[in-house]
């Protein structure tokens, strides 16, 4: 069981007969689900990479409105749960399903994963020389737009929501002209990440190690966008080695991986303890 | 032997030959001759062309053009210049004979000619003589010697001291015939001293037979001189191109060329630059993307014979299929070329599992003071850029596409024609998404 903040949000059922067994007559039975709509089901997800299992039995559920952290010690398989999800092809899947808006995810391309509201925001963004920010947003925005039925999208408008979405990282113009990361700083990498997250505005947006390689004042603006984002139609797993990053990304829940599987869940408080007393005494108890 | 049916041929026919020849031409078929039964066609044992097996594309029953018979042809109809931002002047080749039913409207600064070998002949008779035929040197190579033998007209830009030309010059050349043809064409390029000139070669198929193309090009860059030579091919998978480009640069001159295949059949391109002049500047691009059975072989070979020149070599091939590339760069630096710079990178992307590559770099380096370096890879696509491109929601085919457009870029930014690279590029983008087919046309100009 998934432990529940205070926030939480949770499930009724409510039925029109009092619990009565099942009635021939006009009974239906109704469910609402209140103020959660579930946005992604991990279940017993088992993946492999060049012949070694790295995810080991992952369960995890995401609703609408919720930030999950993801924590853990080095290669405890953080990021290989995020390129899975994103349908890296150097993964393999080899047990379990994942369900992305009642949808099964693994069965999806990489492309539709992301047209259908899935964002990775990269540990390692990629360089593309060659490939001007530009022509490569243009792309992607009217990729999503087309996958919708909609048009793609206007010269001005596309230039409006460029503009928009730079000042809300706080990006140097001249970086948008550049080809795609090519000669990015590692904080401006990540911004560009974030800025892309800004430009698509997904679903679930899984950020892997954003924090790393960002100085304090870049963690507070890429953070910022970051919550700026956030709403109560979308939902958000941030995967970090630290607590500092949680200090502006302020999560519902904390989950600690390792080894592959996920040891501990628990409220915020659990990434503060994280942070006072190593993985250790969860590891080695 | 192939050969022998072209000596007999010479021999046969030399006066009607010469008849229908730029006189001047003629006095250098006999030593031609000589050293081509001596020689003759490369065949696969030479190592420069072990690749390339150019002896067999000559074992066919193919028709000379020797008594210029004209050739039906209205080149103003097949190929109508008319986007703006790409304005030239305009001159077209007929198989290997000048077009010159048409004169440009368009005057060219005082001084300057662009047109037949013949009439610069006549009218610049010392210029002719001096520079026809002095460094397209067949000595070690059969093709430029049968070239030599049965070239009978051609091309020439001829561009005097301090004449900057602004405009571009364009040179269509046409193929077209009812039989197969050999084709051997000749152009010649002078840039005197501070002299500037940019010359657009694009190469076409109108008729669908096989073609055996020779094309022989000298070009000579005065002190101080800037010479531009971008050549676009775009022929028929029925044609054989034997294409030899030969250079000569002096003192703080600059010279670039390109050499962009983006449809052909059988390709060889010879590259021979010579910087004899201090301060000499050669950057030499190469884009090739090839398809289906085409075959691709780009040969360049930089001199450095005097100190402080500056050479950069880029050539980047695309192979798809059962294509085939062949790259072969060398670069020579000669004993008292002190403080030479010469760079030399070679970039190949398979986008099949058939198609192959070869490539070859060469340095020799007989001074002490340099800095030589070169790079080659042969490799596919970027996955991780192909993931993070489809992580964005871009289609993987889509991405793909991207990414191989993305991989000619640097190429095309060596070109000195803004109009011209943004022509290239969508022409690239329309090859790759393989609507590039049929080329009748000019698609620079269309």
């Amino acid at each position: 069981m998934l432990f529940r903040g205070e926030n939480a949000p949770f499930i009724q059922f409510i039925h029109t007969k009092n619990n009565s067994q099942a009635d021939d007559t006009n009974t239906a039975i109704i469910i609402f689900k209140i103020n959660m709509t579930s946005m992604l089901k991990i279940k017993n997800l088992h993946a492999i990479v060049e012949e070694k299992e790295i995810l080991k039995g992952i369960n995890l559920e995401v609703n609408q409105g919720e930030v999950h952290a993801v924590m853990g010690p080095n290669g405890s398989g953080k990021s290989t749960l995020a390129s899975v999800l994103a349908g890296n092809p150097k993964f393999e899947v080899t047990r379990g399903n994942v369900l992305f808006k009642d949808k099964d995810l693994l069965e999806m391309e990489p492309e539709d994963r992301a047209r259908e509201g899935l964002f990775l925001s990269f540990q390692y963004p990629v360089e593309i020389p060659g490939v001007s920010m530009v022509n490569f947003m243009r792309a992607a925005v009217n990729e999503q737009r087309k996958y919708r039925g909609e048009d793609p999208i206007s010269a001005t408008d596309f230039l409006k929501l460029m503009r928009d979405k730079r000042e809300l990282l706080g990006m140097d113009s001249q970086l948008v002209n550049r080809s795609v990361n090519e000669g990015f700083s590692g904080g401006e990498k990540k911004k560009n990440e974030i800025f892309q997250m800004a430009m698509l505005n997904p679903q679930l947006a899984i950020l892997d190690e954003t924090d790393s390689g960002l100085d304090i004042d870049a963690l507070r603006v890429v953070a910022a966008g970051v919550n700026k984002l956030q709403s109560k139609e979308n939902a958000t797993i941030v995967i970090t080695h630290y607590q500092r990053l949680l200090e502006y990304i302020k999560p519902d829940y904390v989950h600690v991986l390792y080894a592959g599987k996920i040891l501990r869940s628990g409220g915020p408080d659990l990434a503060l303890e994280l942070e006072k007393r190593g993985y250790d005494w969860l590891i080695n108890p | 032997m192939i050969e022998q049916q072209y000596i007999d041929l010479f021999t046969q026919f030399r006066e009607e030959l010469d008849a229908h020849s730029v006189k001047g031409m003629n006095r250098h078929r006999d030593a031609a001759f000589k050293t081509f039964q001596q020689i003759g066609f490369p065949t696969s044992k030479q190592e420069e062309y072990k690749h390339s097996n150019i002896v067999r594309t000559f074992d066919a029953d193919l028709g000379l053009n020797l008594r210029n018979i004209p050739i039906p042809v209205n080149p103003y109809d097949a190929f109508k210049c008319d986007v703006p931002n790409l304005s030239t002047h305009l001159y077209f080749l007929i198989n290997d004979r000048y077009y010159d039913r048409f004169q440009p409207t368009e005057k060219l600064p005082e001084g300057v000619f662009a047109g037949s070998l013949q009439r610069f002949s006549e009218l610049y008779p010392v210029q002719f003589a001096a520079h026809y035929a002095q460094i397209a040197d067949y000595s070690d190579n059969g093709v430029v010697a049968y070239n030599t033998m049965f070239a009978q007209d051609g091309f020439v830009v001829y561009v005097p001291k301090n004449v900057v030309l602004e405009k571009p010059l364009q040179l269509i050349n046409v193929l077209r015939g009812g039989v197969d043809l050999s084709v051997n064409r000749r152009i010649l390029i002078i840039a005197e001293e501070n002299a500037q000139v940019k010359l657009l070669i694009c190469d076409h198929t109108v008729d669908d037979i096989h073609f055996v193309v020779t094309q022989v090009t000298e070009v000579f860059t005065g002190a101080s001189a800037q010479v531009d030579i971008y050549e676009l091919e775009e022929n028929s998978e029925k044609v054989t191109r034997l294409n030899n480009l030969f250079s000569e640069q002096k003192e703080h001159s600059n010279v670039v060329t390109s050499s962009i295949t983006l449809h052909n059949g059988y390709t060889r391109n010879n590259y021979r630059f010579r910087l004899f002049g201090e301060h000499a500047e050669a950057h030499a691009g190469g884009l090739a993307i090839c398809d289906k059975e085409q075959h691709i072989d780009n040969f360049a070979f930089l001199d450095h014979a005097t100190p402080n020149c500056v050479s950069n070599e880029l050539f980047k091939t695309v192979l798809n299929d059962q294509a085939t590339g062949v790259f072969c760069g060398k670069i020579l630096v000669e004993k008292n070329a002190q403080k030479t710079m010469a760079y030399q990178n070679n970039r190949n992307l398979l986008a099949s599992d058939s198609a192959q590559m070869f490539s070859k770099p060469q340095l020799e380096i007989y001074a002490d003071d340099v800095k030589c370096s070169h790079g080659l890879t042969t490799g596919q696509l970027d996955e991780e850029a192909l993931f993070y491109m489809r992580a964005r929601g871009i289609d993987k085919e889509e991405a793909r596409l991207l990414l191989m457009v993305a991989f000619t870029r640097d190429v095309v930014d060596m070109i000195r024609i803004e109009s011209l690279q943004e022509r290239l590029t969508s022409l690239i983008n329309k090859r790759f998404r393989g609507e590039l087919m049929r080329c009748g046309n000019c698609n620079v100009c269309i």
